[in-house]
C-alpha cells in the first residue's frame, strides 16, 4: 500500500535520512522506532510531503505520490496525525472536524459521526475550542480528525507522547480497533516499546537516518534490537 | 456641552472610515501576517474607479462602483499574491520592501493615467443633506459610510464563522500545516484571503470619495492609519479592529475639538504609543492552552 524508497530528507544543510526503504501493506500495522533525533518525524514529514524530500519515492496504492503537495496525499487516503496533538485551537471541537470534512472529496456527514463513534468522550465537547481541551483530548481530536478524512492508511507520529495514562490507553485500544477491525493500515511512530510489541505486525528501527533492522513483531524480543533503542 | 456632544457622531464618522481601511487589512496583515505596503493604492484604486465610472453612472457612480471596485482591487491584489507575495512568505521585510516598490510604482501608474491633481467625485444626490442630532448635523455621506462599515462588518462576521470557506481560513491562519495534513489547499485558501482583503480596500476607496477628493498618493494618508488600527485591535481580531477604529476616531474628534488637527493626530499617535507600550499585542488576543 505504501513504498518508500531510498528516501532522503534535509533541514538547509542539515541531512537527516540517508536513504529509508520503507513499505506498509494492506492492513499492515507498521511501527517506526528509533531514538531520539534518528529521523522518525523527518521520515512521516516527507512521506506525508510535509517536508520535500531531496531524493527518493514514495508510492501509494500504485501512485507516485512524491511530487504531490500534502493536500492531495490527505485527499488520496493518506490520513495524518503530525505529533504534538495539533489542532485548530480557535475553532470548536465539532468545527475542526467540519472544516476537515469540508475538505474531502467525499463530503460524507456520517464520516464525522464515526469519527466521534471511535472516541465518545469527544462528543461531549463538540461546542468547546479545542485550544482549552486537555492535551489527552487534543490528541483523541486530533486522530479524530484524520479519520474524518476516511483515510485508507492513517499515519500517526507519536500518538501518546506526553499524555495521561488513562487517555494513552483509550488512543492504543482505538488504534487497535481501527486496525484490527476496520483493516486499516497503519503506519506509527512509537517509542513505547512495550505498547508496539502489542500493536505492531512489523517493525523498521531507524539510526542516524537510517533503516538499522526490520522485521516481525516477535523480533521486537531481540537483544540487539533493545540494545538499538536503549538511550 | 453641547458643542462638545457634537463630536460624538464626527469621531463615530471618522471610527467608520478608518474601520473601512483597516478591515481589508484584518485578512491580509491580521490573519495572513503579510505587510502589504500596497494596500494604500488599492483603496487608490478603489477611489479612481468611482471616479472613472461617472461618465457612466454620472451620479449614481460612487454607489455603481461599490461591487467594481470590490472586483478591481480584488483582482489586483489576487495578481500581486501570485505573482510576487507568495514567494516571499515568512519573509516580512522582503515582502515590505517588495509591497512598497509597487506602491509606488502604482502611485506613478495613476499619476500618468489620470494626472497629478486631485479629482472630485460627485456624490450622489440622495446623500446631500443631513440629520439634525442636537445642535450640529450629521451629513448623510458620513452616515452613508457608517453604514457601509457595519454593512462590511457584518458580511465579514458572517463569511468567517458561518460559511465553509470562512471555517478554512481560521483554520489555515491558526495552523497551517495542519490544515494541508486535513486536505485544505492551502494556497488556494491564500489567494481567496488576499482577493477578499484588497477587494475591501477597493470599497473603502469609493468610500473615500464621498468626503474628498481624490489623487494618486490617497493611498498614502491612510495606510498607517490602517496599520494602527489593526496593531492596536489585536492581529486577525475582528471586533478588535472595530473597537479600536471607534476609540481613534473618537480620540481623534475630540483632541481636535480641544486643540487643532496637526496636534489631534500627535495625540492619537501617542495615545497608541502608549497603549502598545502596556499592551503589545494588542486588545484582543488569541487565548488558549496550544498558544500558551
Amino acid at each position: 500500500m505504501l513504498e518508500v524508497t531510498g528516501l532522503e530528507a534535509a533541514y538547509g544543510r542539515a541531512r537527516v535520512l540517508f536513504g529509508v526503504d520503507l513499505s506498509v501493506e494492506a492492513g499492515q500495522l507498521m511501527c517506526v522506532m528509533g531514538r531520539n533525533g534518528v529521523g522518525k518525524t523527518t521520515l512521516l514529514n516527507s512521506v506525508m510531503g510535509v517536508l520535500t524530500p531531496t531524493a527518493g519515492k514514495v508510492v501509494f496504492d500504485g501512485r507516485d505520490v512524491t511530487r504531490l503537495p500534502t493536500y492531495e496525499r490527505v485527499r488520496l487516503g493518506m490520513g495524518y496525525v503530525p505529533q504534538g496533538h495539533e489542532t485548530f485551537p480557535q475553532l470548536t471541537v465539532a468545527e475542526n472536524l467540519q472544516v476537515t470534512l469540508e475538505a474531502t472529496r467525499h463530503r460524507d456527514r456520517a464520516a464525522v459521526a464515526e469519527a466521534l463513534e471511535v472516541f465518545p468522550r469527544l462528543k461531549e465537547m463538540l461546542k468547546r475550542r479545542a485550544g482549552f481541551l486537555s492535551g489527552g483530548q487534543q490528541q483523541q481530536l486530533a486522530i479524530a480528525r484524520a479519520l474524518v478524512t476516511r483515510p485508507r492508511m492513517l499515519i500517526l507520529d507519536e500518538p501518546t507522547e506526553g499524555i495521561q495514562p488513562s487517555i494513552v490507553l483509550e488512543i492504543e485500544q482505538a488504534i487497535e480497533r481501527l486496525h484490527k477491525e476496520r483493516g486499516l493500515a497503519v503506519l506509527l511512530v512509537e517509542q513505547y516499546l512495550e505498547l508496539a510489541l502489542r500493536l505492531a505486525d512489523g517493525f523498521v528501527i531507524l539510526d542516524g537516518g537510517m533503516v538499522r533492522h526490520s522485521g516481525t513483531a516477535a523480533d521486537l524480543r531481540d537483544e540487539e534490537v533493545r540494545r538499538l533503542l536503549a538511550v | 456641552m453641547e458643542s462638545l456632544l457634537n463630536q460624538l457622531p464626527i469621531g463615530l464618522s471618522i471610527g467608520a472610515v478608518l474601520l473601512l481601511i483597516a478591515l481589508g487589512l484584518t485578512f491580509t496583515f491580521g490573519q495572513m501576517g503579510v505587510i502589504n505596503m500596497a494596500h494604500g493604492e488599492f483603496i487608490m484604486a478603489g477611489a479612481y474607479t468611482a471616479y472613472m465610472l461617472q461618465d457612466w453612472a454620472g451620479a449614481q457612480a460612487a454607489a455603481v462602483a461599490l461591487p467594481v471596485a470590490f472586483a478591481l482591487a480584488g483582482t489586483m491584489g489576487w495578481v500581486l499574491e501570485r505573482t510576487a507575495i507568495r514567494h516571499f512568505y515568512g519573509r516580512p521585510l522582503d515582502t515590505l520592501l517588495l509591497t512598497w516598490g509597487v506602491s509606488l510604482v502604482l502611485q506613478q501608474a495613476a499619476r500618468d493615467l489620470f494626472g497629478a491633481p486631485n479629482v472630485q467625485v460627485v456624490a450622489p444626490s440622495w446623500l446631500n443633506g443631513g440629520v439634525t442630532i442636537g445642535g450640529g448635523t450629521l451629513p448623510y455621506n458620513r452616515l452613508f459610510i457608517m453604514a457601509l462599515a457595519i454593512a462590511c462588518v457584518a458580511g465579514i462576521w458572517a463569511y468567517q464563522n458561518r460559511s465553509a470557506q470562512g471555517r478554512r481560513m481560521r483554520a489555515v491562519m491558526q495552523n497551517r500545516e495542519l490544515a494541508a495534513c486535513s486536505g485544505v489547499a492551502t494556497a488556494r485558501v491564500d489567494q481567496l484571503t488576499f482577493f477578499i482583503g484588497s477587494g475591501l480596500a477597493g470599497v473603502a476607496g469609493v468610500a473615500l470619495t464621498l468626503i474628498g477628493p481624490v489623487g494618486p498618493s490617497i493611498g498614502t494618508y491612510y495606510i498607517v492609519d490602517a496599520f494602527l488600527v489593526v496593531v492596536a485591535g489585536g492581529l486577525g481580531q475582528l471586533r478588535g479592529a472595530v473597537i479600536a477604529a471607534l476609540a481613534l476616531g473618537m480620540l481623534n474628534s475630540f483632541a481636535e475639538f480641544w486643540t487643532n488637527a496637526s496636534l489631534a493626530k500627535v495625540i492619537v499617535f501617542a495615545a497608541i504609543i502608549v497603549f502598545l507600550q502596556f499592551r503589545p499585542q494588542g486588545m484582543f488576543v488569541l487565548r488558549s492552552r496550544a498558544l500558551t
